[in-house]
């Protein structure tokens, strides 16, 4: 059992590595809108899914045209990911400004319902928008980075079989990496990450320091989206196929390795992602043989639930959170 | 306009003779145009009408009961559309219950519940699996399936099961709250779903994927219950139980407690209301509604399959509780109604008007905007509107006022039940 559990390891580590990246950017969008708001954005996996398809939609009128064949591949990759991430971003703030500013004020439920009325709506209406133009609306894209690549895991110790990849995989790899640290870098030194910072801290004192809260909390909102969405690129690239339904789940999921890492903390969230993600590909591969075949692969989701049922009961402040004190 | 509606108010008699016509015209247009699904909400909406009158509390629920049990069926009962009026207005009953359910968890308690659906499952497969030959696989003892008396049973084991199920999960989440609660009922509704999809290995509970098929159908008294028209009695009078027992609690000790968590947990914690206790009843007895009409679900489809149960499932439930009025039974009572009937009739009639039109060649409409694949475009819709523009739905919680004078001359329970009576009622 063990024996098998080794061999199959690098391909578990391998795999676990491109969803973890994938959750880890999503998360990135959760955590931004939390901290600065303390507001669960539950329609950022929708917008992740709108990603999706709008560069599945890019790429596939740029194979229409014939471009795809014509300019070099990367050089493509870059456009799609450049004009998502735009077109989402603008999305993120259209929906801040209609279901979440004039709700500022509040109750905490009803803005959660504006968010969950968010989702269904984006959900049903790139259903309809596919559904229109293809006919189907599940989607397949076309396929770039397909070769296989093989990592000999085997001659680093000889108990690991060989793992192979897409070659997409470090495409993902690396654009979530550049991602990721482009983030940091502009939240912890850039003018307007300090400004972000402030309206998380204290949106008030932020104000009078003249500090234009609304435009901040858009910016957060632009950005955050526009992860999610070149998220949902690379998402597509590396997985193939999608449909309208994909983002509530992993939207679910990311949110949970925002928890696991500490929600409101951005190197956090990626480490919960890569976590996360590790964990779910492990218990996929390994649950089967563990559990002598009682508990399938498709209690994935169950394992992942459970780790966010016992992370909030137990450190709801997350692995590298503070402990929030409540003011009466 | 305004003038004519003041006299209405104030002339108990206009008030009489108007609901009469009303309802003796859309009877007799059930009557005759049977394929009119127009006359049958028009019928329905009579009652509507009536929660608006200034009738006593009793009146109100005379007349509703009789229009319920005597005219609405025997209208309809005139042509080959009967059965499935029936099935719209049992189907109708089922959610008006479970929205009751959750009207205690959200409404009341102010705890978002996102895997509500969960406990309708329960209750569901609860029966289903008692009442087909899947209990073989597991139990040693007993033949089954049990026979169709064993329903009325069931009733309450699914009750009691759902509300244990309520309790556990209220036991892990009472720790968070807010957003949080909202998300891990979420993950908790997808575990139960993943779980009931599974359940075929290593020993075949659920009969995972396929469902179970051919679950018994009620019996009493020899009779077995087979149509609609049956089922709608039984729904019919659970409900009615239900919003009895919605509306005393609603006032009792254990609703005020409910309500002043919602409000404000510190205070009410500080006032001396047991937190912890007060949650966990809202869980249970929410959930408790909710198996008892999953196992009338399962006995009237005959047929319980993971596919019911999904995440739509329990958003729709929460569309009806605040589109009528978190906290407001009459409310969650109407929202539950047209919910039920726009997905059931009116998009469904919408479809097939325009598959018809686009076959006539007058327009043509893409498949893809056939307006039954709208729904979740239109629940989002409805909820952004509502929760932007009208947060406590289309009719809202009132609080029963309390006349101060009668109070100090010690008349406080007539008064103040009487104010309560008129205020709320099943519209």
């Amino acid at each position: 059992m063990v024996e098998h559990v080794l061999q199959t390891l690098p391909q578990v580590v391998i795999d676990g590595l491109a969803l973890g990246a994938v959750y880890a950017i999503v998360a990135l969008g959760y955590t931004m809108v939390y901290g600065i708001l303390e507001l669960i954005n539950f329609a950022h996996g929708e917008i992740f899914m709108t990603g999706a398809f709008v560069g599945t939609a890019i790429l596939l009128s740029f194979s229409a045209f014939g471009w795809l064949s014509s300019m070099p591949i990367l050089l493509a990759l870059l456009l799609v990911l450049v004009a998502t991430s735009i077109t989402t971003g603008l999305l993120g703030m259209g929906i801040e400004r209609v279901a979440y500013r004039p709700l500022r004020n509040a109750p905490k439920l009803i803005t959660l319902i504006t968010a969950i009325g968010i989702s269904f709506l984006l959900q049903d209406f790139v259903r309809f928008v596919t559904e229109l133009k293809k006919g189907n609306y599940i989607l397949t894209g076309p396929s770039l980075f397909t070769e296989q690549v093989s990592i000999s895991a085997s001659s680093i110790w000889s108990g690991f079989h060989d793992a192979s990849v897409k070659s997409s995989f470090f495409i993902v790899l690396v654009t979530a990496v550049i991602m990721m640290v482009t983030l940091d870098f502009f939240v912890n030194k850039t003018k307007w990450g300090m400004a972000m910072r402030a309206v998380a801290q204290d949106r008030e004192t932020a104000a009078l320091m003249s500090v234009n809260v609304n435009k901040v909390i858009a910016l957060t909102f632009f950005i955050g989206s526009a992860l999610g969405g070149a998220t949902g690129v690379l998402f597509a690239i590396q997985y193939g196929t999608i449909d309208p339904y994909i983002g509530f789940i992993l939207g679910l999921k990311a949110f949970t390795a925002a928890v696991l890492g500490g929600i409101g903390n951005i190197r956090g969230a990626m480490f919960g992602g890569i976590v996360l993600g590790l964990l779910e590909m492990f218990a996929a591969a390994n649950l089967p043989i563990v559990s002598n075949g009682i508990l399938g692969a498709e209690y994935k989701d169950v394992f992942a639930f459970s780790i966010l049922i016992i992370v909030l009961i137990f450190k709801p402040e997350g692995l590298f959170g503070k402990v929030s004190v409540e003011k009466v | 306009m305004k003038k004519w509606l003041n006299v209405l108010e104030q002339n108990k008699r206009l008030q009489a003779v108007v609901i009469a016509v009303y309802i003796v015209i859309t009877f007799i247009s059930l009557y005759f145009a049977q394929k009119s699904v127009v006359a049958f909400l028009l019928l329905l909406s009579s009652l509507l009408l009536l929660y608006f009158t200034t009738f006593s509390n009793r009146v109100k629920w005379l007349i509703g009961i009789v229009v319920l049990s005597i005219l609405l069926p025997l209208a309809a009962s005139q042509g080959e559309a009967y059965q499935s009026y029936m099935e719209v207005a049992t189907l109708v009953g089922i959610y008006i219950a479970m929205a009751l359910g959750l009207n205690i968890v959200v409404g009341l308690a102010g705890l978002l519940d996102l895997g509500f659906v969960a406990f309708f499952a329960i209750g569901a497969y609860t029966y289903g699996i008692f009442a087909t030959t899947q209990a073989n696989n597991f139990m040693p003892f007993g033949t089954y399936p049990l026979s169709g008396e064993s329903f009325w049973i069931f009733l309450i084991i699914g009750c009691i099961v759902a509300a244990i199920f309520g309790i556990l999960l209220g036991v892990p989440v009472l720790r968070v709250k807010g957003d949080y609660l909202a998300i891990v009922t979420l993950g908790f509704g997808e575990i139960i779903r993943i779980i009931f999809n599974n359940l075929d290995k290593p020993i075949n509970i659920t009969n995972g994927a396929m469902g179970l098929a051919s679950v018994q159908p009620p019996k009493l008294f020899g009779i077995e219950f087979m149509y609609p028209s049956q089922f709608y009695y039984v729904v019919l009078v659970i409900l009615l139980l239900t919003i009895f027992v919605v509306r005393r609690l609603e006032y009792s000790k254990i609703g005020r407690a409910w309500k002043a968590v919602r409000e404000n947990e510190i205070a009410a914690q500080a006032m001396g209301i047991p937190l912890v206790r007060t949650k966990l009843m809202a869980f249970a007895i929410g959930a408790s509604f909710s198996g008892m009409m999953g196992v009338v679900f399962a006995a009237k489809q005959t047929f319980v399959d993971p596919t019911s149960f999904t995440l739509l499932e329990s958003i729709t439930i929460l569309v009806m509780v605040i589109l009528g009025g978190m906290g407001s039974v009459p409310g969650v009572i109407l929202g539950a109604a047209l919910v039920t009937i726009l997905n059931l009739q009116v998009l469904t009639e919408l479809t097939n008007w325009l598959n018809q039109l686009s076959l006539s060649g007058v327009v043509s409409i893409p498949d893809a905007l056939s307006p039954a694949k709208m729904q979740r475009f239109i629940f989002g819709v409805i909820l952004i509107l509502f929760a932007l523009y009208r947060p406590q739905g289309l009719l809202p919680a009132k609080n029963p006022r309390f006349d101060e004078k009668e109070l100090k001359n010690g008349t406080t329970n007539m008064v103040g039940k009487e104010e309560a009576k008129d205020v709320y009622f099943n519209g």
